[in-house]
Parts: C-alpha cells; structure tokens; sequence
C-alpha cells in the first residue's frame, strides 16, 4: 500500500453494522447467532478476550519461574549424578563446542518464552489503552507471537527423546526433572493466551484514531 | 478484490467478504487461480486460489497419514555403547514421562506428536475425498474442517523432528548413534505438511463447502 502512513478509512463489518466470521470470513447481519458457511459462534468482538489473554498469560508466567529454577533433566553418568536447568543445559551444549544447538535451544528455551511474554502483554496493554500506532507492527508482532510460541516445546521434546534413548542400563542414564513439567504448562498457557487473543482489536485503536 | 469505503447506507451482506483478522469489508471479486488476494487493511490473505488444490491436499494428507503411521511404529535413533544397542521410537518418547506425577505430560506429549496430527490428517481426507472427486461435501464436512484447523497449532510434529536433532547431537559424544526409518518419514512429514498448508486456501475452501453443500 503506498499510503502506509496514514490508515485508510475502510469500513469494518461492525462499523457497517454487520458481523463477520472469523474463520471463514463470511458475513452476517448483526444478532445471527452461529456462521451460516462454517458454523463458528459469531462475535464481533471477543468482549472477554483480555480477561482470558491476562489469566493464561498470569498462569504461564508463575509456571515459568519453577521451570528456569528447577533442573530440566537429571543425568547420572558413572554412577555421579549431575542435574541441569535450562540454561545449564545450553551452557553445557556450547561448552561441547555446539554453539549452533546451543543457539537453537537458547532461542528456544529462553528468548521465545520471555518475548512472548513481553509480547502479549504489550498487544494487551496497548489495546486496552488505545495506544495508536502508524504502522501495522503490531499486528505482525501478533502473527510472529501465534506462530513461534509453538516451537518452544523443543527443550521438552529433548528431554523425552533423551529419557527414552539413555535408559537404565546404559553409562549415562537420563530422567526428566520437575522444570520439565512446569516449563511445559507453561508453554500451553502462553499458547493458549495468544489464542484467546481478538486480533480485530488491534484494528479498532486505528479506527477511533481514522 | 476492493474495499468498500465508508459510507453508512445499509449495506447487505451478500456478496462480501469480512477478513478474519482486521474485520475489513470487502467485495467479493473472482480471483484468477494463481493470484492471490490481499486484505487492503492488513494485507492478511484472503484468496489464493489454485488449480486442483482439492486433489492436491487430499494427497498429501494421504501421504502424511501413512508416514506418521510409519513414524510412529519403526525405530527412530538407535545407540549403540559397548556392544549394547537400545532402540526408541516415538512410543517411547511420550512414555519418557509416565512415571509419578509426571504422568499428565505423557498424555500431552502423546497427544501433541501422535494423536493430533493423526486426527487432522483424518479429518482433512473426510473432508477432501468427495470433493476432489466432485461430490457433495460429506455430511459432517464443515465440522471437521473446523476441527482440523482448530487443531493445528497444536500439532507438533515437526517441531519434535528438530528436538530430535538436538537430542542427537547431544549424545553423539557417549555412543554411536544410528538414525533410524522413522527418522526420514517424519523427515518427510514435515516436508508434505508444509506443502500442504501452502496448497490450502482456507477461505476457498470455506466457500466450496458451502457452495456444494446438498439442498
């Protein structure tokens, strides 16, 4: 668009009085209770949608504290018993000499969940509050939020692979640590959080500044 | 594909298109296949419709059906240390968690790597097969398009193929590693998933299932 400066005036489904699907993207006269195409409930907006983005964001968060307290996984190697965190673990990686897995699991393990949470609660804020902005940062921010959270529940995936692969009677045996479980509801709390979220709010902060 | 400008007549709404993520009105125009049409707010996809798309996601849902399956039952790493050799499979993974109060983690686990892509590969070829082949959509179609795509954040095969890779560079230093069958054919999942979702226009579909639906 060559007027990215300025937000253009175009109407929304709700200013024209109508409600549209978001899932399917068909459109409805208001007090149509479910989407004649797919079936979804219609809503034009999500009225509780911060509620639920605040207590899944409150809930990952207190489940992520434990998670980078606690060891992720405990090893005993001949018989000497050597428990690591989340960041133990990199920093053993990288001493290996694996800076590029260690990276992987740093970007991973640490700088996904904190940006997250940074994240949602900034879109949160800044839609309650109505903070305008010029550009659509915000809702590429949203975007990039719902699709990397996922790929946080690598650190998890490890742990499990190596539990099963270095069992009992091998030199090095692996057991998941209590940070595994705390980091993986806290994972799908965030997960659920970004979810709950109405995007078309970020919208409606450029429509009252239209 | 236009926007419609404000103006505040009644407007009816047939005949236009609200996008999921912006709520902007649009028009709903014919887009030629091969091109794709952009929200003018959000620049949100709406439409990119392509030549028998249908044919193409029924396949590849097929495919991934039968390489997850594969996946799940071979071997996916085998070690070997000091003339032992132990096998795992992604059975074993998920049971990685089935001690004590761990036990939820396992049902999750299980759930995130098996249960959920199986289940949207299946509800994906319920919906696709009497379409690509020209029939009406089945009975309960919109409700397992809908189900699929609720599930697919929470389909995570892909990402335990890379844990897999860190896993496997983790313990090079202690024993041989040997990767196994299962190994490739979640290697090829993830390449047919991504295809997959780039095939897929969610909108279009939502409209052909709509269109074709038995009066």
């Amino acid at each position: 668009m060559e007027n990215a400066g300025k937000p253009t005036p175009v109407l929304t489904a709700r200013a024209a009085g109508l409600v549209g699907c978001s899932r399917c993207g068909r459109v409805h006269e208001q007090g149509v209770a479910s989407c004649a195409r797919c079936g979804s409930t219609l809503q034009s907006r999500d009225t509780l949608a911060l509620q639920k983005v605040w207590a899944w964001w409150l809930a990952g968060l207190i489940a992520y504290i434990p998670a980078n307290i606690y060891p992720m996984l405990r090893m005993i190697q001949f018989g000497r018993p050597h428990e690591s965190s989340i960041m133990g673990g990199v920093i053993d990686l990288a001493q290996h000499g694996d800076l590029w897995v260690a990276f992987v699991v740093f970007f991973a393990s640490i700088i996904i969940p904190i940006g997250k949470f940074v994240a949602i609660a900034y879109l949160a804020w800044s839609v309650k509050k109505g903070v305008q902005t010029r550009d659509i940062g915000r809702l590429h921010m949203y975007e990039v939020v719902e699709f990397i959270g996922r790929w946080s529940m690598i650190d998890v995936f490890v742990v499990a692979i190596l539990t099963a692969l270095l069992q009992m009677d091998f030199i090095v045996t692996v057991s998941p640590g209590i940070a595994a479980f705390s980091f993986t509801v806290s994972v799908v709390c965030t997960m659920i959080s970004a979810q709950s979220f109405d995007p078309r709010t970020i919208w409606d902060a450029h429509e009252r500044d239209a | 594909m236009n926007p419609i400008h404000a103006h505040r007549d009644q407007i009816s709404p047939d005949g236009l298109i609200a996008c999921p993520t912006c709520d902007a009105l649009h028009k709903e125009a014919s887009v030629p296949v091969g091109m794709s049409a952009k929200c003018v707010r959000c620049g949100h996809v709406l439409l990119r419709p392509r030549k028998s798309a249908m044919t193409q996601i029924l396949m590849l849902a097929a495919t991934a059906f039968i390489l997850m399956c594969a996946g799940i039952f071979f071997p996916f790493l085998e070690l070997q240390a000091g003339g032992r050799i132990t096998r795992s499979s992604v059975f074993d993974a998920v049971l990685a968690f089935s001690d004590g109060y761990m036990m939820p983690i396992a049902f999750l686990l299980g759930a995130l790597i098996i249960v959920v892509p199986l289940v949207r590969f299946v509800a994906l070829m319920y919906v696709f097969a009497p379409m690509s082949l020209g029939h009406h959509p089945a009975k309960f179609a919109p409700g397992a398009f809908r189900l699929a795509e609720r599930l697919s954040p929470w389909s995570m095969a892909e990402i335990f193929i890379v844990g897999v890779g860190v896993a496997l560079i983790k313990v090079t230093g202690l024993a041989t590693v040997l990767i196994g069958p299962a190994f490739w054919a979640f290697c090829g999942l993830v390449v047919v998933t991504v295809l997959k979702d780039t095939f897929m226009c969610k909108l279009t579909v939502w409209k052909t299932l709509e269109n074709r639906r038995p009066s």
